[in-house]
């Protein structure tokens, strides 16, 4: 219930935040280049990458938050 | 005017098996969880439609006693330019005789087959997801469903992502009528920040919900023999039908001041039953010119015992709950992996933009500090007092991709 709270509240910021105030990123489209390099990925693998954390979950006992979304310019 | 990217994403999730006596049902789950989730996320990190692409890899596990090997398709492809359509097949062949198997039973093979089918929808700036996946072996079947929710803001330099999945399986034993269900719920956040041009950060918390049949139907615990203490007896494990599980995982990775990149991962675990892991990654990405990439990695993972987990217990039934799976037990892995990427960019090849080649290798040690090898010295040392087990193993993808 806690982390359903949590997700709930971010949630909802976000989208207050990004509704009411004029925002200037700090690095500007054009500083992007380094961060738009496919070496800058979260998650360079695709299915590949996937199958490895089947293979961790398989013999250990943690679960979860593997991540494999972000990563990139941020340049939409 | 401000730029509000929102995208939605949806995650997917589903239960599974690897195989029926090497996991417990949450374990196999996972499995099929991992590849719908991971896929959908990937998917939708940005408020465009993911490429049109062919994944198809070849994967395989060979240590422990086990060998695993199978391939893994993934297809996409986008319908206008509002809609992209997904899909993918896997398949586990399995051949086991691990110390779970060779203390238990005997020694078999079996194919899990595992589909999946998704769709995303963008308007706008916003892109919603939602799939279905089906698993099935002959002693387990899994489905999911999953959504998820995704926005960019402060001038995209902030992604956040968000998804539910629900899973129902149900879990049977070769030979026999029994079947049981599982159900499960998977709530995910993850956030994507870019801190300076070279620098960028995540975070990732998911909480994980299991209700139902929880232990692995043909796994058991043993106990010292009554009539003679240097013996054990064995009996059926006995599970909580609930388990909850929360972990919470943050990355950075970094832009070095030549081209290559360094990335950073601690995630922490703990669950209701007791477990608590660390798990710490650092990965290093190194291009040669525009076609080759290498890259190297290490990994270090720890965990503490399930509060019901014993190699031995006292007596039969000593407890409410007791397990034997060394998947419980307090443990440590490490990973030390390798990889090189070879790119063809468009031109090439007639009506493919990107060809892409992908040879990964990882070997892995994993050590145990309460799980005992009961079949060392021929299975006649005393109960308790046999060698701490330990096993390594290799594990080797290959992947063409083709984008189009």
């Amino acid at each position: 219930m806690k982390t359903r709270l949590i997700i709930g509240l971010l949630l909802f910021g976000s989208v207050g935040v990004s509704g009411c105030t004029e925002f200037k990123p700090w690095v500007k489209p054009y500083e992007r280049n380094n961060l738009a390099d496919p070496i800058m990925s979260l998650d360079r693998h695709g299915a590949a990458g996937s199958y490895i954390h089947h293979v961790y979950q398989a013999r250990e006992g943690a679960r979860g938050a593997e991540g494999g979304a972000g990563g990139g310019c941020g340049c939409n | 005017m401000q730029k509000v990217v929102q995208e939605v994403v949806v995650v997917v999730t589903n239960l599974l098996a690897i195989n029926a006596t090497n996991s417990t049902p949450f374990f196999k789950a996972f499995f099929v969880l991992l590849i719908t989730v991971n896929s959908i996320l990937m998917s939708a990190v940005a408020g465009t439609l993911p490429v049109d692409s062919v994944d198809i890899l070849y994967h395989r596990f060979d240590g422990g006693g086990m060998e695993i090997d199978g391939p893994f398709i993934l297809v996409r492809k986008s319908i206008g330019t509002q809609v992209s359509v997904n899909g993918h097949y896997y398949i586990d062949s399995v051949s086991a005789a691990s110390i779970d198997v060779v203390a238990n039973a005997s020694e078999y093979t079996e194919e899990r087959t595992e589909v999946s089918a998704g769709v995303d929808f963008l308007h706008e700036k916003t892109m919603i997801s939602t799939g279905y996946t089906n698993s099935e072996e002959n002693d387990f079947v899994a489905n999911s469903v999953f959504l998820s929710i995704g926005q960019d803001f402060f001038g995209d330099l902030t992604k956040l992502t968000m998804g539910y999945a629900r899973g129902w399986d149900e879990v049977g034993k070769i030979e026999s009528d029994f079947s049981e269900d599982v159900d499960r719920q998977i709530y995910k956040l993850g956030v994507s920040q870019v801190l300076t041009k070279n620098a960028l950060m995540g975070l990732d918390i998911e909480t994980i919900s299991d209700e139902g049949y929880l232990n692995n139907p043909y796994r058991s615990y043993r106990y010292f023999d009554p009539a003679d203490s240097t013996k054990f007896l064995t009996s059926v494990e006995v599970y909580p039908e609930t388990r909850t599980s929360t972990a919470v995982a943050v990355r950075g990775l970094y832009y070095l001041p030549y081209r290559a990149s360094i990335k950073g991962e601690y995630r922490y675990f703990s669950d209701s039953w007791g477990i608590d892991a660390h798990t710490y990654e650092v990965l290093y990405v190194h291009p040669f010119g525009r076609q080759w990439t290498l890259e190297g990695r290490v990994r270090h993972y720890s965990q503490s015992s399930a509060d019901f987990y014993s190699d031995i217990f006292t007596h039969e039934g000593a407890n409410d709950f007791l397990a034997r799976d060394k998947e419980l037990s307090t443990l440590t892995g490490m990973t030390y992996g390798g990889g090189v990427t070879y790119e063809i960019g468009q031109g090439v090849i007639p009506h493919v933009n990107k060809l892409k080649l992908t040879l990964l290798v990882d070997y892995l040690k994993y050590e145990y500090d309460d799980f005992r090898d009961v079949t060392a010295g021929g299975g006649l040392l005393p109960a308790g007092t046999e060698p701490l087990y330990e096993f390594d193993a290799w594990v080797t993808r290959a992947s063409i991709t083709f984008e189009y």
